[in-house]
């Protein structure tokens, strides 16, 4: 190790409960990867080296959901280490699709998997980074986006705040001149109530947004259970298309549980649960 | 001999794998006591709470197990269930979910060999260490790397957790000017998959060799990927539907792991070298050619000369991917009809570490009503630990410091992807 990198701020990368499909964004960065390496010192990452240095850490990437009693512990150890904590993903951000576990018996489910479920040790819940310690930026997706993560390093690097929106998939699909595939198609579609950041893949793709980054900020639930329903799909349907890699995540738990009110134009109705309030 | 009588080598965190594990050795006096490698990924329970989905849903849901080889689950998945409701796919679609699984190869195996492995033949912690001296041969692999996730990309519509397969095929189908530029990037990443093979060639490979027994895909006339049947070095052949009758899972004394075990026979691998070995005849010329020039004979026996056997499947999967692009006319409809019918259904494929086989119960609504996934990983847990106890015995009067590191080595020539596998393991080790 030189002493010009002994002095670069110091990443690490933390795994939990997850398929290491977001820390693998990183080394996806294949143009970025050794520019970036020659600003910050990788201290900790050991999808990638073997070679990890003793906190703390300037920068900590985290990833994953807390499923373990020994995991609930060592996030506290690994917040105490980081000055700026960043959790990467669905699974960090609203406990991933492990989260479905949240809905069921959890001694069901070790007994459906595990010839031998009393040696499994495992927590009822799956729960993001945040219900356990104070974070200081989330990434969502399933995974996350190689641009945004880039985005949130290098605006960290430099001392500004990382620009990612916060606003819907329907704006990403009006600014790549999609085609609305509810409009059109007919094709339920979770695009108006998740978070902006893949670039509207699916239906660039010819197929609806399965919400894989998670609820946008103050979805409009009411309008989104009608477009749903004027799709044909049903209560159960509904349940199980918010109920994926964000079922952890509460607007998406709230949105499942939206009933369709009356079509607009029929004069005043409740206000549902999980809508903003006017 | 100066080593002490009783040793014990533990790596805590295993580095440069794809999920969260650790080995433990127990040495006594000149015997080998234990050697247990141990999983602490927490489980996920994905064959639990399959159960109640629609049929349709398995390919995006399986594809979370693994963020390196998401396409395996995908097709594994697809291959399944369509064969549950009667609906076998062929033709311009299966081509197309080959060279989707290709561009996955050439991701997953280049991922391997340059950033996760090659490091511990030229004695640097990482890649990252390596390329402050070798700048230009990190940045090959990171080239051929993203060559194949362009693939992934375009076929796909995203490298890591594809969008855009379904039951049936795709939702979008590329037209043919779409892989005109893919083309041009492959043709320099053959240059590239050939230069790599060349220069692994020239890595030091301890010599150890192995006698497990081997199971692969055979698909005969093509190197299998996204279909085939299972054949074994020792046994017979037979079709994916069979495999729970040839597979069985035993629990071992020393763990909680449950261990794939061929029936009546015992341990067995999964891999690039089972692959190579059960498949070389039908690698194309140019790959046939750079194994040949690299040394590998007609069979691999030696776990670490694995990388090579990637490296050679690399030239194979990126050669393979500029026929299809050659070839393709774009299919009329970019999904064939999967209705849902009562039935049980069976998938294998040859994920980048290996078989991995899928089968799911449908009911008559399209209701997913069981699940069971057999990873790669979790198949070569025994053979894995059978190496280690082996390797550990040969160099005993190493120091602990070089006895551990190149035990890590050796776990890592089975590239294992432990989140795939957890959930056939012990989760009782303490950790720090």
């Amino acid at each position: 190790m030189t002493d010009e990198h002994a002095n670069l701020p110091t990443l690490a990368v933390w795994k939990f409960a997850s398929c290491d499909g977001c820390q693998l964004t990183l080394l996806d960065c294949e143009d970025e990867l050794l520019p970036l390496a020659g600003r910050v010192r990788i201290a900790h990452f050991l999808e990638a080296s073997r070679q990890a240095l003793a906190g703390p850490y300037d920068i900590s990437l985290v990833e994953g959901s807390i499923t373990t009693p020994e995991d609930a512990e060592r996030i506290h150890r690994v917040r105490d280490l980081s000055r700026t904590l960043v959790t990467i993903g669905a699974c960090a951000t609203a406990g991933g699709v492990q989260a479905l576990r949240n809905f069921a018996d959890i001694d069901e489910f070790r007994s459906v998997v595990y010839a031998h479920p009393e040696y499994v040790s495992t927590l009822a819940t799956s729960t993001p980074i945040a219900a356990h310690v104070d974070v200081d930026y989330e990434l969502h997706g399933c995974p996350i986006d190689r641009r945004q993560l880039l985005e949130v390093i290098t605006a960290l690097l430099i001392g500004r705040r990382p620009n990612i929106p916060a606003h819907s998939v329907c704006f990403e699909c009006k600014q790549r001149h999609t085609v609305c595939v509810v409009v059109a198609h007919g094709t339920p579609c979770l695009g108006p109530v998740t978070h902006a950041g893949c670039g509207a893949l699916c239906p660039a793709h010819h197929r609806g947004c399965y919400g894989c980054f998670g609820p946008m900020e103050s979805p409009n639930a009411g309008a989104q259970a009608g477009l749903l329903r004027a799709t044909g799909m049903s209560e159960a349907d509904v349940v199980r298309a918010y109920r994926t890699f964000n079922a952890g995540a509460p607007a998406f738990v709230e949105l499942s549980q939206v009933t369709v009110g009356p079509p607009p134009g029929a004069g005043p109705r409740e206000h549902q649960p999980g809508e903003a309030r006017p | 001999m100066t080593h002490r009588s009783d040793r014990i080598l533990d790596v805590r965190a295993l580095a440069r794998v794809e999920g969260e594990g650790a080995m433990h050795v127990r040495v006594r006096g000149d015997s080998v006591e234990d050697v247990r490698l141990d999983i602490y990924e927490p489980p996920r329970f994905f064959e639990a709470f399959l159960r109640g989905r629609r049929y349709t849903e398995p390919p995006d849901i399986t594809a979370r197990i693994c963020g390196i080889c998401p396409v395996a689950y995908q097709m594994s998945a697809c291959a399944a269930i369509e064969d549950a409701c009667g609906v076998p796919v062929d033709g311009p679609i299966a081509d197309l979910r080959r060279l989707l699984y290709c561009g996955e190869w050439i991701e997953s195996h280049t991922l391997h060999i340059y950033l996760l492995h090659a490091p511990d033949f030229l004695g640097y912690p990482s890649a990252l260490e390596l390329a402050k001296d070798r700048r230009g041969i990190v940045e090959r692999g990171l080239a051929l790397k993203k060559a194949g996730n362009e693939i992934m990309e375009l076929i796909g519509g995203r490298a890591i957790h594809p969008i855009n397969v379904r039951l049936g095929g795709f939702y979008r189908a590329p037209v043919k000017e779409d892989l005109a530029a893919l083309g041009r990037t492959l043709r320099v990443a053959l240059d590239q998959a050939l230069d790599t093979v060349q220069w692994v060639a020239g890595f030091d490979f301890p010599d150890f060799h192995h006698d497990h027994e081997l199971l692969a895909l055979v698909a005969p006339g093509t190197y299998a990927i996204e279909r085939g049947d299972v054949a074994t070095t020792g046994g017979p052949t037979f079709p994916p539907r069979q495999f729970e009758d040839h597979v069985i899972e035993e629990q071992v004394p020393h763990s909680t792991a449950l261990h794939a075990r061929l029936a009546g026979r015992g341990r067995y691998l999964v891999g690039p070298a089972a692959r190579y070995t059960l498949n070389r005849q039908w690698l194309s010329p140019l790959a046939r050619q750079a194994a040949d020039a690299a040394g590998l004979g007609d069979e691999c026996r030696n776990p670490y000369r694995s990388i090579l056997v990637r490296a050679v499947e690399v030239v194979y999967a990126v050669d393979e991917a500029l026929r299809l692009i050659e070839e393709y006319e774009p299919p009329d409809r970019p999904a064939l009809e999967v209705p849902p019918r009562a039935g049980v259904g069976f998938g294998a494929t040859e994920a980048p570490r290996g078989a991995l086989f899928h089968r799911y119960g449908v009911d008559a609504d399209g209701l997913i009503t069981s699940a069971r996934i057999v990873p790669p990983t979790s198949q070569n847990q025994a053979s894995i630990e059978d190496d280690l106890r082996r390797f550990v015995g040969a160099r005993l009067d190493l120091d602990d410091k070089r006895l551990t590191a190149q035990c890590e080595q050796a776990i890592r020539n089975y590239d294992p992807c432990i989140s795939c596998s957890t959930h056939f393991l012990d989760l009782t080790v303490d950790r720090e």
